[in-house]
């Protein structure tokens, strides 16, 4: 228990530090880069031709993609260009016809020490950023709605702790369906998409019932891998109502293309009412009943075959939540 | 190496004319089959490798085929593909395609071309040696690959459980890898990885014995070429790393015929304890592909400069300590399964140490080349690319070395990018690199420059296309190993395929540059680089004679002025 006291202290240290970082990042992107100039397309689905992060649904995918668009992204593209202009000087200034006698020289030690020491300043600089996003990942809030999602080949299953176990499957549309939805919504679209409420911290434990699967949602960064015989945990916390797609991003065999993930987002009184109309019995009040968070490490599940002989009633679409949400 | 002189004397120039006649070459079937003879094994492995090759880029053209738009074109049931009866026209047939991509081009095409082909013909030029420390062990590591090669052939046509041949990616995840594939496809290919890691490991053997105790007098470790000091780096990595590869596939084989319980949780076992033992030998693995292609590149731009290598020791040091640190980073292939926090963050911080060690290798070749008297030839060309190339590989890996970005863009095409650029862009450059700078030394004819010069402009503008989108399609979300793919992410596949094609002419430049040498057979020069080439394979003939040294060259340092 030591040890987990210690580990707590650490992350709400760890937890200020990224609230900062969290704050300048909604303090430059009012300011700097309203626009979104690099996070692309429509929110919850990725869009053709874009060059960057799909739009980011969360705050701590905020996070990362200020990481990535303001951090990372420049100091990448600086230092290739910086090494292709040397490499363009050298060419010109050093060709055979333009210096006929080549030096003689190997060593500079001055220099040597600069491009040692300069990379290992840089790398510590993005550390900083690093280390504080990764806390931030495994620093979840005490979660307000925990979802179970069991990869299967090939559909998703989610289940609902809270709801007295209220479960069901998730299959892709087909084609004329996931059209009706949207366009360019096939592959993505499923029947029975994953139910949260908006700005409500949702928790997902996710598992394998089979073969490894991937819990993967773009938008608001989370991915994990869903395994057989463990429980992994990763959580979100949605900003705005709308529909969220997902792919499997573990190869596990055939239709391995064919098993998107949908979350919709919907308003708390449109959760309560699903909720009401899904539950197995009348639902305690969410706060309560969530169970005490997981921690990050994977823990062993009791039995991963629990997860599968869930009932598989098929919930009521959502409505208002299918159309994509614009940003 | 450069700071090193060889005091010997070509036989062609000086031996007594009966050394000249005792030159016993082998009649062919005993030449080819029974080699004994570093350079031919040598010659038999580079040859096995572009045969390779090929088959991994035909298998490259029907994935980028088949995503070139939404839907699925060629892997479905009547297609012309299915027709030929040689791929399934299924999902699963392209799982199986895109499997045997990748374990061909890293164990058939690149492994082969580098350590077996430019390490079995140079490293004993280079440190002055007759021959291999064993050379019948020599021919048995390249005639188990050949075996290798024909098991992992045989998996594609016989039963995998879902369909013809083996579809779980080059990475043999378990479960889908025991329970997920019934057939003997995966039998098969676990068979034929033993048979490759233990000719590799034997090979690794015998470098390690050859550059230990055959230099030639005066060829301390710190005068010996970089080539060499890569090429003897890379078969530790080998030797250190494919028993834990082998020790992982025989579990994969117990557990799927023998029941045993190491992957399975409902046995006991655990899933991840495979991805720990893959990744221990896999990340190893990436530095075995692109070490030896490190030591190529830092000959060529030495040669081409005309001006010794930059930062000798520290060149030959950068390697050691990222041949070290690659095997204590393993896990930064497995952000998303659930780790520690604490345990992520050290794999954080531990990859991105690599970044320096090589930082220094990219900062220190182009230091060569500052003050030197640069010819572009084709080798050059390759070296320039590969050099700016895989800087872009590097610095992708820097991003993804970070465990919160990471959860963005895992197994995403990002990643596919990112190793293209550092394999298919980084060590397949390498390669042509050495491939045209030895090419008169091996085959003892000259190659076209200008087909050299255009298969490498088609091929750099043909690679840049295909990958650089693929950043795009990683950091929009797309999944890799994706048959079919929704519409967001149809415009940047469709670039990248037709980045493809202008490969594919590359290639084929390729191919019309050997056809051409061979027909025209322009006569070799000893060494056509000039002075900038200073290391022993240029002091002998193009081909060299059948058996070098039998009077070993003598190294002496050169006094010069730091």
């Amino acid at each position: 228990m030591v040890g987990r006291v210690s580990a707590s202290q650490l992350m709400s240290g760890l937890k200020a530090s990224g609230r900062q970082v969290a704050g300048l990042v909604t303090a430059g992107s009012a300011t700097m880069f309203a626009g979104a100039a690099f996070a692309q397309g429509v929110l919850g689905q990725p869009t053709d031709k874009a060059l960057g992060l799909q739009p980011s649904g969360s705050a701590l995918r905020t996070q990362a993609a200020f990481f990535h668009d303001w951090v990372l992204l420049p100091i990448i593209v600086v230092i290739s260009l910086f090494v292709l202009a040397l490499l363009i000087y050298v060419a010109l200034k050093f060709n055979a016809k333009a210096n006929p006698t080549a030096d003689r020289f190997t060593h500079n030690t001055p220099i040597e020490v600069i491009w040692t020491v300069a990379p290992v300043v840089i790398l510590a600089f993005i550390a900083i950023f690093s280390f504080r996003l990764l806390y931030a990942y495994h620093d979840m809030p005490k979660p307000d709605v925990t979802v179970k999602a069991t990869g299967n080949q090939w559909y998703w299953n989610y289940e609902y702790p809270d709801m007295g176990g209220y479960a069901f499957d998730s299959n892709p549309l087909n084609q004329v369906k996931a059209e009706a939805q949207g366009h360019g919504l096939y592959r993505l679209a499923v029947d029975n998409p994953m139910v949260v409420p908006v700005g409500k911290t949702v928790q997902v434990l996710a598992t394998g019932a089979d073969v490894l699967h991937a819990f993967f949602v773009p938008a608001f960064g989370i991915q994990t891998t869903t395994i057989p015989g463990r429980v992994n945990q990763v959580w979100f916390k949605a900003e705005k109502e709308g529909v969220y797609y997902g792919q499997c991003n573990e190869l596990c065999g055939v239709n391995h293309s064919f098993m998107p993930i949908q979350i919709d987002v919907v308003s708390q009184a449109k959760y309560d009412a699903w909720v009401a109309a899904h539950a197995k019995k009348p639902p305690v009040t969410v706060a309560v009943a969530a169970p005490a968070p997981v921690a990050p490490a994977a823990a062993p599940a009791a039995d991963a075959a629990a997860a599968t002989p869930a009932a598989t009633t098929p919930a009521a679409p959502i409505s208002g939540a299918a159309a994509p949400a614009k940003s | 190496m450069a700071t090193t002189t060889a005091d010997y004397d070509p036989p062609a120039r000086h031996a007594p004319k009966h050394e000249a006649v005792h030159e016993h070459v082998p009649p062919f079937f005993t030449r080819w089959f029974l080699s004994t003879n570093h350079k031919d094994i040598g010659t038999l492995y580079i040859l096995f490798a572009i045969m390779a090759g090929l088959v991994g880029g035909i298998f490259s053209g029907l994935i980028r085929a088949e995503l070139a738009e939404p839907g699925i074109q060629i892997f479905r049931a009547g297609s012309w593909l299915a027709r030929s009866g040689l791929i399934e026209g299924s999902n699963h047939g392209y799982n199986v395609v895109i499997t045997a991509h990748g374990l061909i081009m890293i164990f058939f095409m690149v492994m082969p071309a580098m350590i077996g082909g430019f390490g079995n013909w140079f490293v004993p030029l280079m440190i002055g040696a007759p021959d291999m420390a064993f050379p019948r062990m020599n021919n048995i590591s390249f005639w188990l690959l050949v075996a290798s090669w024909c098991l992992l052939c045989t998996s594609l046509f016989v039963d995998g459980g879902p369909g013809k041949g083996f579809g779980g990616g080059w990475t043999l995840y378990a479960p889908l890898s025991t329970t997920g594939h019934t057939g003997p496809a995966m039998d098969v290919l676990i068979l034929s990885l033993h048979l490759a890691g233990a000719s590799s490991i034997l090979g690794a053997i015998n470098f390690i014995t050859t550059i230990f105790n055959m230099r030639a007098p005066g060829m301390t470790l710190h005068r010996m070429p970089l080539f060499a000091w890569s090429v003897l780096i890379t078969a530790f990595l080998l030797l250190l790393s494919l028993p834990v590869l082998a020790g992982a596939i025989t579990m994969l084989l117990t557990d799927r015929n023998f029941g045993t319980s190491f992957f399975n949780p409902a046995g006991g076992g655990d899933p991840m304890m495979y991805q720990h033992l893959f990744w221990f030998f896999g990340h190893p693995e990436v530095y075995i592909l692109i070490l030896p292609g490190f030591g190529i590149i830092s000959h060529v731009v030495s040669t081409f400069s005309k001006k010794p290598v930059f930062g000798y020791l520290a060149m030959a040091y950068a390697m050691v300590a990222i041949g070290f640190v690659g095997f204590v980073v393993w896990a930064h292939h497995m952000f998303t399964v659930g780790m520690n926090v604490n345990l992520q963050a050290y794999f954080v911080a531990a990859t991105m140490v690599i970044a320096v060690p090589t930082g220094v290798k990219i900062f220190s070749w182009i230091a060569t080349m500052w003050g030197g008297s640069i010819e572009f030839k084709t080798p050059m060309l390759f070296a320039v690319g590969f050099i700016f190339l895989f800087t872009v590989g590097g610095v992708t890996g820097v991003v993804l070395a970070n465990a919160g970005m990471d959860y963005s863009l895992h197994a995403t095409y990002y990643v596919v990018a990112h190793f293209h650029y550092v394999l298919s862009l980084g060590a397949v450059f390498a390669i042509f690199a050495g491939f045209y700078y030895w090419f008169e030394k091996m085959w003892g004819v000259k190659y076209n420059e200008f087909l050299g010069v255009a298969h490498f402009w088609l091929m750099f503008i043909g690679v840049n296309v295909v990958f650089f989108p693929q950043h795009f399609l990683g950091l929009q979300g797309m999944p890799r190993r994706y048959v079919d793919y929704p519409e967001g992410f149809a415009f940047w596949n469709k670039v990248s395929s037709i980045g493809y094609v202008i490969t594919a002419l590359g290639v084929l430049v390729f191919l019309v540059m050997l056809a051409e040498s061979a027909i025209r057979r322009r006569k070799a020069e000893a060494n056509p680089w000039g002075i900038g080439a200073t290391t022993l394979e240029w002091t002998l003939s193009s081909p060299p004679p059948f058996h070098q040294f039998n009077e070993l060259p003598v190294i002496h340092a050169i006094e010069e002025a730091h």
